[in-house]
Formats: structure tokens, C-alpha cells, sequence
């Protein structure tokens, strides 16, 4: 049996014991802990009460309340934010009945609001919150023009609500061939996408000027998808694009710049390919997952792209991203990972999976480091979390503890 | 790399110096290296000596005495194991059985192998040298697979690996479950696509029946059939089928058909393998193993579990990875036996089904899996332990030859980026079909 079955076994020992207890009291002790908040600390402590973090600092100088359970990890980083996925939308059987991350009756849905199609029990939100994912930012998925919003919850809680952190997140976009009808629907082309996206802006902007008006004749009525697509130019909301090659990443960038939207980049296969327009229009990117499959669109996807926005300056955040077959989920830690190996280095990666990805969706706040004040969302490793033979063994999330991997061994059948 | 060694090669011809396609070149060691050579101790300070493309010696670098003219490689800090061997990929754009039904024996896959694709440029920044590239599994038989060593290719019979009799390696593609139930003329459910399995294995063997008793006799053999002379490589065992199957009641059923026809199988994929690993165990059939970050995106795949791995090779079966690219990309092969061991797999086990596992399922394992002596010198040196996220592939040599070097600026490439990645051009190829991505 192996060392990190024994920790698996003592965390969920030291569970047993303190879970009559209020549980959002807890301390955490590291061997090293990454705050991203300055240098990473050796021997520290995390103390969660109440499920924020009210304090963290080397073990010399923080001390743990008495009778407060202690959990030990020689690794510990803030919870992983997943800054783009459809966990929750997408579910694991991939069948008609679980697949609710696209509406495919109009290629524009802006009021089609993630909240009312996500399944907190399906088995990939507990999939990725095993490897450390307590933060996703989730929703429709790119495949029509404006497939609809998302949202960002935590991977925990028996409803929707229980683990919102923002109900309506961004409006999501497609400029890609994957939101191209066949035939004689439209858009079927790329100047007609853009044609009907700025259509659909310009009709909200008198739509907009009409719901001032006093005279009740003349006042719009109330218009769901109108009021979603004033969210995004209103700036209430960014434009989250999802483009891949470099004249779809350009595309985005000029309507941005017309309607004065806050846009966020998503995928960005090509975006290597411009980066100083990408850096001048000062938006983040959200890049593809490293081991998306580089075909098609994203032919000349790199696995140092991530490397690259960093290196100039362009907030990156990692995506475990859609996939319409297997794997039906991916996990961020593995895509970071990857681009940890390929240029961005451990510290850069780490930050595209917790406080870039937390700047990114604006929930810094909240989550994204390990500072005083902060939701108590913690995740625990025996080691280096990017290995591939590292073990996530437990997550926190405000406080409250949840598994990390756990592996059947065969002889225990 | 290419066109250099093509000119050599060239210049060779010309000078008459060449038999067989090899040169008779001097040895090269390969000197300081941690060799991995999975059938054997590890050597921390090794040496391997190269003659001919075949493996000459793998011994400790303690002794630093060459023969005469031999070229000495120092690699000293780097690792050098024998290259990967994929035992189910679909790299090459390759096409099977058409959609017309659901048995395609005939089917060759060599005839449908783009040897320029990028992917195995891709495959051999992975480490990769060896493939079962494999027919799709959207049928219950798509046709003839071929294995392929990655040599610079001009064609595909480039690439060909020949056995003894001269005839050109390679297996069956079969597949149950859903992949391969679809509207008429394909089956609907799992007894009728079992049911035509047995049909057409039936006929192979009153074909080979009637063949054997026709003897010389040319009026009464029966008019030649293309598939039948392949079923009747696999009813001999001539022919290994490689058999995509997932749930466990799946795999059973190919077992039971395995039995009934006397056909050797490898089981594919596996998903719910765990489960039924004992009954595995017994048939003696081995498994090639996919894992991917999540379980689901199809029913049958909805168990899948990191811990395939561990539960075979607890239960004592032959077990081997694969990429079944592009479901996952070969340059990052490592990673799926490293998941392996993450999920309690041992780490000789894991490295042995990137390499000697595979040849034996390929049945080759008397020409390449391992670093020993007369086997074919299909090697790869990386920059660290195989089984971590930052170790790189640094250069991909098969039969001798170097055909993946990370240095060089266009082998960089395909390492990290796909077709063009970090090339200035126009923001779209102009001239490729485009594929749509929907």
C-alpha cells in the first residue's frame, strides 16, 4: 500500500472526526503553500473559519486556534478555477437527454441563461472537483453564434443556487465553423455571422433608446434577449468569443471595438499569430486546452501558445473547454500542466488556473488565492500538482471538505 | 533530415555500396545515458551500440573501449529507452469499410494511408515508432489493419513492416457494442450484430472448406473472394483481430466468438475491462488500453477508470497502451501509462505497455519492445524520467535513423504546435480542403 493511500486514509479519517463538528472550521498545514499572493511558504498554515480564510502565514508565526482540525498536505494551492467549461451542462452519458449546453432552433440566444440547465449532480462536476476544481466558470457552449450565458459556481452543493458565485457570468459568442448552418439557414457564411451579430447589437442599441421613452405607445416592450445583449453593451457582462483561427480572432476584435463591448477571447488556436493586436486591445485570453485536438480550426494550435500571450503580457486563463464526444470533461489541472511543460512554466500555469483565471471572470475577490478574507476553497497534493503521478487528496471548498482522487485498488473487490 | 538523408542514400546507390537498404555502416554508441531497457535491469550509466539499424549491445558505460571506427554519441543525463510502440492509432487520414454494410474483410487500410499527414510527424515527436494504424470502428469488421515502423516515407511501403512469408504485418479491426449499431444494413442490437459475426466466420469456413477439397482442381474451387481469403488468415490464426469493445458484457461476447471460431483477439479499449479482468485473464487474450481525463462521452465508455491498468495487470493480463489518435495525441503517450501509475498500475508494467507489451500483441516482440541485443534499433532519448509532465522527447531514432530531432527547427514544430504552428503566414491556408469542424 502506498504512501498516498495512507494520506487518502488519514484525511478521511481526520473527516470522520471533526465531521459533526462545524466543518468550515478548519486549518491546513503545508508543507509548501502556494498563496499567489507573493513567494510560495514553506511549513505554513491556512486557517478557514466560517468558510473564509481567516489567516495564513508560515507555521512560526500562525498558530491554529485550539481544538480546531488540522488536515496535512505537502502541497497546497488556492482552489483550481476552471475559466471556461460546460461541466454541469454537458452530462457524462453524452446522450440527448443529458446534453443541454446548446439550442440549436436559433443561432441566437442570449437569454438562454445557464442557471436553469445546470445538473450539479452530474458525475464530471465531482470528476474535476476530485483533481482540485472548486471554481467553474460554465454555461452554453460555443457552436451558435450566441449560444446563451454562463455562470460561475463552485463544484459543490446539492442545487444550482447552493454554490453560485455569479448567476450570470458573460453572454458567449462563436466565430468559428462550428456555428455555421448548412444550407439555406443562416449564418452560412463568416460575413454573414458578423453581419448578423452586429445587426443583433445595432437593433439592441435602439432597443435600448426605446425603453426610454416616456410615450407607452412607443416604448419597447420587455425583450429577454434584447435585455441580455443590453447586458453585454452595457458592459455589465463581457462578450465571451470563441475564435480560433486568426481572421475569426481580428472578427471579434473589430466588433469590440465598434460596440464597445468588454471582450474576452476564447480558444484562440491562431491567437499566437497576433498577439500584438490581442495586447493592444488589452483582453484576456482564455486559451484552448493544451491538448485540444489540433485539427480543423485549430490546425496550427500549439501546445506554447499559452507561453507566448503570458510572455507579452496577456492575462491567460486555462479551459478544461467542450467537447461534443470524449473526453466529455477535461481537467484543468492537466491542460495547465501541459503548458506548465511547454514554456509557461509552474508558476505561470498555476496563476492560469487560480488568480489570472479569478482576474479574468472578475471574481478575485472571491477566489483565485489564499489571502485573509477569501472564500475558503483550498486544494491538497502530495506533490508537485502539475506530475502526472501526483495525487490530488483532498479539496476544500468555503471550508467544507470534499475527496480528492481515490482509486479502487483490486485487491479490494 | 529528410532530403539530406535521401541524398546520401541517393549517393550510396550510385557508389553501388548498398545491399538490402542499408549501408554497411560503422557502429555508433550511445554513451553516458540512464537506459531504460524494459527487458533487464535499468543501467544508470549505459551504453548502447548501434550497427546496421539493429541493436549491437546494451551494457554499463564502465568499460568506454569502442571498436574501431565506432562513433561515439555522448548522452550523458538523458534517458534512453526503446521507442513507443502504439497498438491501435488512426493517424494517416485513413479511411475503411465504406457505409455500405457492416463487414468489410476485404478492406485493406494500407490502401487509404496518407504517409505525408502531419500526424506522423506528430507521432514520432512522441517518441513513437511502431503502429497498428487501424479502419474506424463504426463496423463490426472495417478492414484489414497494418503495422508501420515510422521510417521517412515516400509510400506507404516505406513503412511496412514484413514477416517472415513475405506477406505484410498487420490484423483485423472488429468492434461490438454501439459504435457499430446503426440503421440498416448495419445492425440494430448486440444479439443480431453477434449473429452476422457468426454468419460470415461461418461461410469463411465452408469457403476454406471447399477450397482444401477442390485441392488442385481448379473447376472446383470456388470463385475467388478477397474477404474470405483474409477471415481465413484469422480463422487460422494467421491473422490477429484487434477488437474495439467496451462494456463488459461486450467483451465477453468477443471471447465467447473468439472460442467458438478459434480466432486470436486482442481486446481493444476495454473501458469496463476492470470488471470483468479475471475472465480476461483466463481467455489469455491481452488488452490495449485507452484512458482518457474523463469517464462517458458515449454509454459504453461511461465506467472507464483510471485503474484499468492496475486491474489487468493484477489479474495477470498482457497489458498495453495506445493513443487511438486522434483520441489522443501521440505526442503525449507517456502521459496515459503515467495516469496509469497515478491510479495504482506499477511503473514496470506502465513502461513495459508503451513498449514490449505492445510488440507482443503486434506479435514483433522478437524484432523491437526492447533494448537487446539483434532487435531493431528503435530507441528514443528524453530529457528526464518518462513518467513526468515536464520530460521532453529530444530525438526519435528507428532502425538506426534518426527521424525526430526536438532541435531541429521544422521537428520543433511538429513537438509542440500543429501543421504551420509559429510559421509567418496568412491567417488562413488558402489551398487546403477545409474540413468543418461541426
Amino acid at each position: 500500500m502506498s504512501r498516498y493511500f495512507f494520506q487518502i486514509l488519514f484525511l478521511q479519517l481526520a473527516f470522520c472526526v471533526f465531521a459533526s463538528a462545524a466543518i468550515a472550521q478548519v486549518a491546513v498545514r503545508g508543507k509548501t503553500i502556494y498563496t499567489m499572493e507573493g513567494d510560495p511558504i514553506s511549513d505554513g498554515i491556512v486557517v478557514i473559519r466560517d468558510g473564509k480564510i481567516a489567516a495564513v502565514g508560515p507555521a512560526a508565526s500562525v498558530s491554529i486556534p485550539d481544538g480546531m482540525k488540522v488536515l496535512e498536505a505537502n502541497v497546497v494551492t488556492p482552489g483550481l478555477v476552471d475559466t471556461h467549461a460546460t461541466v454541469g451542462l454537458t452530462g457524462i452519458l453524452n446522450q440527448k437527454q443529458d446534453q443541454d449546453q446548446l439550442e440549436h432552433s436559433s443561432p441566437i440566444q442570449p437569454e438562454l441563461r445557464a442557471i436553469d440547465a445546470y445538473n450539479a449532480h452530474d458525475p464530471l462536476v465531482a470528476w474535476v472537483r476530485q483533481f482540485g476544481v472548486t471554481t467553474v466558470h460554465t454555461g452554453h457552449a460555443p457552436g451558435e453564434l450566441i449560444s446563451g450565458q454562463t455562470m460561475i459556481i463552485k463544484t459543490r452543493g446539492n442545487t444550482v443556487e447552493d454554490g453560485l458565485i455569479r448567476e450570470r457570468a458573460a453572454v458567449v459568442a462563436t466565430l468559428a465553423s462550428s456555428a455555421r448552418k448548412k444550407g439555406d439557414k443562416s449564418p452560412g457564411t463568416r460575413g454573414k455571422m458578423m453581419s448578423m451579430l452586429r445587426e443583433a447589437f445595432v437593433e439592441t442599441q435602439s432597443y435600448l433608446k426605446k425603453r426610454e421613452l416616456d410615450d407607452p405607445e412607443k416604448k419597447a416592450g420587455f425583450d429577454l434577449t434584447k435585455e441580455a445583449l443590453a447586458s453585454v453593451l452595457k458592459k455589465e457582462v463581457p462578450l465571451v468569443v470563441t475564435a480560433h483561427r486568426a481572421n475569426d480572432i481580428a472578427n471579434a476584435l473589430r466588433l469590440a471595438k465598434e460596440f464597445d463591448i468588454r471582450l474576452i477571447l476564447d480558444g484562440g488556436a491562431e491567437s499566437h499569430m497576433l498577439i500584438d493586436e490581442i495586447k493592444a486591445a488589452g483582453i484576456p485570453v482564455i486559451i484552448h486546452p493544451t491538448m485540444a485536438r489540433f485539427s480543423w480550426e485549430l490546425e496550427n494550435a500549439s501546445f506554447e501558445t499559452a507561453a507566448k500571450l503570458r510572455d507579452a503580457g496577456i492575462l491567460v486563463g486555462m479551459q478544461s473547454g467542450f467537447e461534443s464526444y470524449v473526453p466529455k470533461s477535461r481537467v484543468v489541472l492537466f491542460e495547465a500542466g501541459l503548458a506548465a511543460a511547454n514554456g509557461l512554466g509552474f508558476e505561470g500555469a498555476l496563476r492560469s488556473v487560480t488568480i489570472d483565471a479569478a482576474r479574468i471572470l472578475g471574481i478575485e475577490d472571491r477566489v483565485g488565492s489564499i489571502a485573509v478574507g477569501k472564500d475558503g476553497d483550498l486544494a491538497l497534493y502530495d506533490g508537485d500538482p502539475f506530475e502526472y503521478t501526483t495525487h490530488c487528496v483532498g479539496v476544500l471548498i468555503d471550508g467544507e471538505f470534499e475527496s480528492g482522487e481515490s482509486y479502487k485498488s483490486p485487491s479490494d473487490k | 533530415m529528410r532530403h539530406h538523408w535521401t541524398a546520401i542514400l541517393t549517393l550510396a546507390v550510385c557508389l553501388g555500396i548498398v545491399s538490402n537498404g542499408y549501408a554497411q555502416q560503422d557502429a555508433t554508441a550511445y554513451v553516458g545515458a540512464r537506459i531504460i531497457p524494459i527487458v533487464g535491469d535499468e543501467i544508470e550509466n549505459g551504453v548502447l551500440i548501434v550497427k546496421d539499424g539493429k541493436i549491437v549491445e546494451v551494457r554499463t558505460a564502465d568499460d568506454r573501449k569502442f571498436a574501431d571506427g565506432t562513433q561515439v554519441v555522448d548522452v550523458t543525463g538523458k534517458v534512453l529507452m526503446p521507442g513507443l510502440i502504439c497498438t491501435h492509432s488512426h493517424i494517416g487520414g485513413v479511411g475503411g469499410g465504406d457505409g455500405s454494410g457492416p463487414l468489410h474483410p476485404e478492406v485493406r487500410i494500407y490502401d487509404a494511408i496518407n504517409v505525408r499527414s502531419s500526424g506522423f510527424r506528430r507521432a514520432v515527436a512522441g517518441g513513437l515508432t511502431a503502429l497498428n494504424i487501424m479502419p474506424g470502428s463504426g463496423h463490426l469488421l472495417s478492414g484489414q489493419t497494418v503495422y508501420v515502423k515510422l521510417r521517412e516515407a515516400r509510400t506507404i511501403e516505406d513503412m511496412f513492416i514484413r514477416l517472415k512469408d513475405g506477406r505484410i504485418a498487420g490484423g483485423m479491426k472488429m468492434a461490438n457494442g454501439t459504435n457499430s449499431q446503426r440503421d440498416k444494413p448495419f445492425p440494430g442490437t448486440r444479439g443480431k450484430s453477434a449473429s452476422l459475426v457468426r454468419e460470415m466466420f461461418v461461410a469463411a469456413q465452408e469457403y476454406r472448406d471447399k477450397m482444401a477439397k477442390a485441392s488442385e482442381d481448379d473447376k472446383k474451387r470456388p470463385d475467388r473472394d478477397l474477404g474470405k481469403e483474409f477471415l481465413i488468415e484469422v480463422l487460422e490464426g494467421r491473422r490477429v483481430v484487434h477488437h474495439h469493445t467496451h462494456r463488459n458484457d461486450d467483451i465477453m461476447t468477443v471471447l465467447r466468438l473468439s472460442k467458438e471460431f478459434g480466432f486470436r483477439v486482442v481486446l481493444h479499449h476495454v473501458s469496463e475491462g476492470w470488471m470483468v479482468a479475471d475472465e480476461i485473464a483466463k481467455s489469455g487474450a491481452p488488452c490495449s488500453v485507452i484512458l482518457v481525463d474523463s469517464p462517458g462521452g458515449k454509454l459504453e465508455a461511461s465506467n472507464l477508470i483510471f485503474e484499468t491498468g492496475a486491474f489487468l495487470e493484477n489479474a495477470g493480463v498482457l497489458t498495453a497502451f495506445h493513443t487511438d489518435d486522434w483520441i489522443t495525441d501521440s505526442r503525449v503517450f507517456f502521459r496515459m501509462a503515467a495516469l496509469g501509475v497515478r491510479a495504482g498500475m506499477s511503473r514496470q508494467k506502465a513502461l513495459e505497455a508503451l513498449t514490449i507489451a505492445g510488440a507482443k500483441i503486434l506479435e514483433l516482440e522478437d524484432r523491437i519492445g526492447s533494448l537487446e541485443p539483434k532487435k531493431d534499433a528503435d530507441f528514443i532519448i528524453l530529457d528526464g524520467d518518462p513518467f513526468s509532465v515536464y520530460t521532453k522527447v529530444l530525438e526519435t531514432y528507428v532502425e538506426g535513423e534518426k527521424v525526430f530531432d526536438r532541435s531541429d527547427p521544422e521537428d520543433y514544430l511538429h513537438a509542440v504546435g500543429g501543421f504551420g504552428a509559429g510559421h509567418d503566414q496568412e491567417p488562413y491556408l488558402c489551398c487546403r480542403g477545409h474540413q468543418s469542424d461541426d
